[in-house]
């Protein structure tokens, strides 16, 4: 088996499974926010269930709408403290506590190798990261999953990405990421897992890897995953004292199909608007001039992309006219580029720093769009409408292009500064 | 379980933050939602759907983001059904849980126009098109998933489970 079936044979308390098949899990953490915890919760009344099925196994972190940018926010952030306090569910992320869910939750070690996790959240698949089975579902789903624990889930069939050779200079792992997309559609690896392997990946750090199993859902994908290693066991035992039971494929494990990509010659690449899929190498859109740059989101929030922006803005100014906005994708990140002055270095090159929320990535304040404007942005989607206005435009990119590009005020290869 | 009205066709990939966008989100009244539904595309999507409609679309149906306002929208605005060339995965769940019935049909986008008349046949995988006196394959749906669709979603299916096991 690979890992995805050994996650939900385990989870199910099988011996073995394979694709197509339906299984009920036993769920072990579930995650809400403030978007589609409200709407759970609701639902959880009406089901009529007292009490959580486990409330040590929730997490409910409020960052989409923080602080409350509406009153009507604030009502949605008082109905997900009210049921934090009656079920007494101590993993309870408040404004200044936390920051963007699937970054909490992964610094707050609650996520671990060989365990199943669904999160009211479609990038819920960014655990795969650290060897968890990470899915996403719906808000009526995860009542469900509160008053019992269980959700019915169909083995996926398993695309295997082997990536190998060496990324030229400011080229990585989220250009690899959407270069797969590009290449595999916004439906290619639909109801499948997607599973990376081969040598660049072992040699990521754990934010790269995070990058790119969070972008697998934007082909489809149920979750995207890798085998964790002795990296990723040792970040996860700095992060909980919890026992901890990692699974990993067999040698002779079955896949759908097997992806080998070579990323030598990989140019720094661009998600043009308005699908995800919808991917150039940067060479085929530089020039096209922007009135934002976004640097932030549950994809390319972290510290290592902060540092990367830094170093390429460090003593320089963004072009006039541009608005830079940064948003570290939490309190830990924040606190960490504060104390490496790596905010500093960003406000004085002319970024207006953020606190952590999902903010403009998902359209809902600090930062959107007017009619017919243009922003790059290391975030997840470029759909229409997606940061604002239905008739302004989406770039994505790396946190380096994003980066560039803010300094010139154009779509610029980072690797031409 | 059989469901009749007439056809709105979209195209491939309709994402969640063009039939909801995020804006509305801070509300959880279906009626408000409704009234947004899909509105980026089609302005008048509303009034058109209150006769109660069925949606026909391309593939990948319902892709992005989680958000369960997505199908509610839709449902509370008169969508009886959505029939689609595939969906993805995490919209397809939240359809059924919901109770919006989907059902994916390879061919329906070539075979059916705007206005069409459809009659979808949930137990048999079935859709006629009435106006122009097609019949055409769909994907037959699992017998535990109709159950779901005719208990109006998960919430009355699991009231009535836990019940039956003297959980409630």
């Amino acid at each position: 088996m690979n890992i995805s079936e050994k996650i939900l044979a385990r989870a199910s308390g099988r011996k073995e499974v394979s694709p197509g098949e339906i299984v009920e899990a036993n769920v072990d953490m579930a995650m809400v926010n403030d978007i589609t915890g409200p709407l759970a919760i609701e639902t959880f009344h009406k089901i009529g269930v007292k009490k959580v099925w486990d409330n040590n196994r929730i997490v409910m972190v409020l960052d989409h709408q923080v602080p409350a940018d509406s009153a009507k926010s604030a009502e949605l952030h008082k109905i997900m403290r009210k049921f934090a306090r009656e079920q007494n569910i101590p993993h309870f992320y408040d404004v200044g506590f936390g920051g963007v869910c699937h970054q909490v939750m992964v610094e707050k070690g609650h996520v671990r190798p060989g365990e199943l996790i669904v999160g009211a959240d479609s990038h819920t698949c960014t655990y795969g990261a650290l060897g968890a089975f990470g899915t996403g579902i719906g808000s009526t789903e995860m009542a469900a999953v509160f008053a019992t624990g269980k959700i019915w889930l169909k083995v996926p069939e398993t695309i295997k990405i082997n990536v190998s050779g060496e990324f030229q200079n400011f080229v990585g792992a989220k250009d690899l990421i959407l270069n797969v997309i590009g290449q595999l559609g916004a439906d290619g690896a639909n109801y499948k897992a997607m599973e990376f392997d081969g040598p660049v990946i072992k040699n990521m750090n754990i934010s790269e890897r995070l990058t790119i199993c969070n972008m697998a859902v934007e082909a489809g994908a149920k979750t995207g995953i890798i085998n964790p290693d002795e990296k990723v066991m040792a970040y996860v035992k700095s992060r909980t004292e919890k026992p901890i039971e990692p699974l990993k494929s067999d040698e002779d494990a079955k896949y759908e199909k097997v992806v080998d990509l070579d990323v030598g010659s990989l140019e720094p690449q661009v998600a043009c608007p308005s699908s995800v899929d919808n991917v150039k190498p940067v060479s085929e859109v530089e020039g096209i001039p922007v009135d934002q740059a976004f640097v932030g989101s549950c994809t390319n929030g972290r510290i290592e992309d902060l540092r990367i922006v830094a170093e390429i803005v460090k003593g320089k100014k963004v072009k006039s006219g541009v608005r830079f906005i940064v948003t570290p994708a939490s309190h830990e990140v924040y606190l960490q580029a504060l104390r490496e002055g790596v905010l500093e270095t960003l406000a004085k090159a002319g970024a207006c720093i953020c606190n952590p929320t999902c903010g403009a990535c998902f359209g809902g304040h600090m930062g959107l769009l007017a009619d017919g404007e243009t922003c790059i942005s290391s975030s997840n989607r470029n759909f229409t409408g997606r940061m604002g206005s239905p008739k302004a435009k989406i770039y994505l990119a790396s946190p380096a292009t994003v980066a560039a590009s803010a300094l010139k005020g154009e779509i610029t290869d980072p690797r031409r500064l | 379980m059989e469901i009749k009205g007439k056809a709105i066709a979209f195209g491939d990939d309709i994402n969640t933050d063009v039939i909801i966008p995020s804006k509305y989100l801070t509300t959880l009244d279906p009626d408000e939602l409704a009234k947004h539904a899909m509105e980026g595309l089609d302005p008048k999507f509303y009034e058109k759907a209150r006769e109660g409609v069925i949606i026909v679309a391309g593939k990948n149906f319902g892709c992005g983001s989680s958000r369960e306002h997505a199908p509610i929208a839709l449902k509370h605005a008169g969508v009886r059904c959505v029939v689609a060339k595939s969906f993805a995965r995490i919209f397809y769940r939240n359809a059924i849980n919901i109770g919006l019935p989907v059902v994916e049909c390879p061919s329906i986008l070539e075979k059916t126009n705007d206005g069409d008349e459809l009659l979808v046949d949930l137990a048999e995988g079935e859709i006629l098109n009435l106006t122009k006196n097609l019949r055409l394959q769909a994907s037959k749906l699992p017998s535990f998933i109709l159950e779901i669709i005719s208990a109006d979603g998960l919430v009355e299916h699991l009231k009535r489970r836990l019940e039956k096991d003297g959980k409630l």
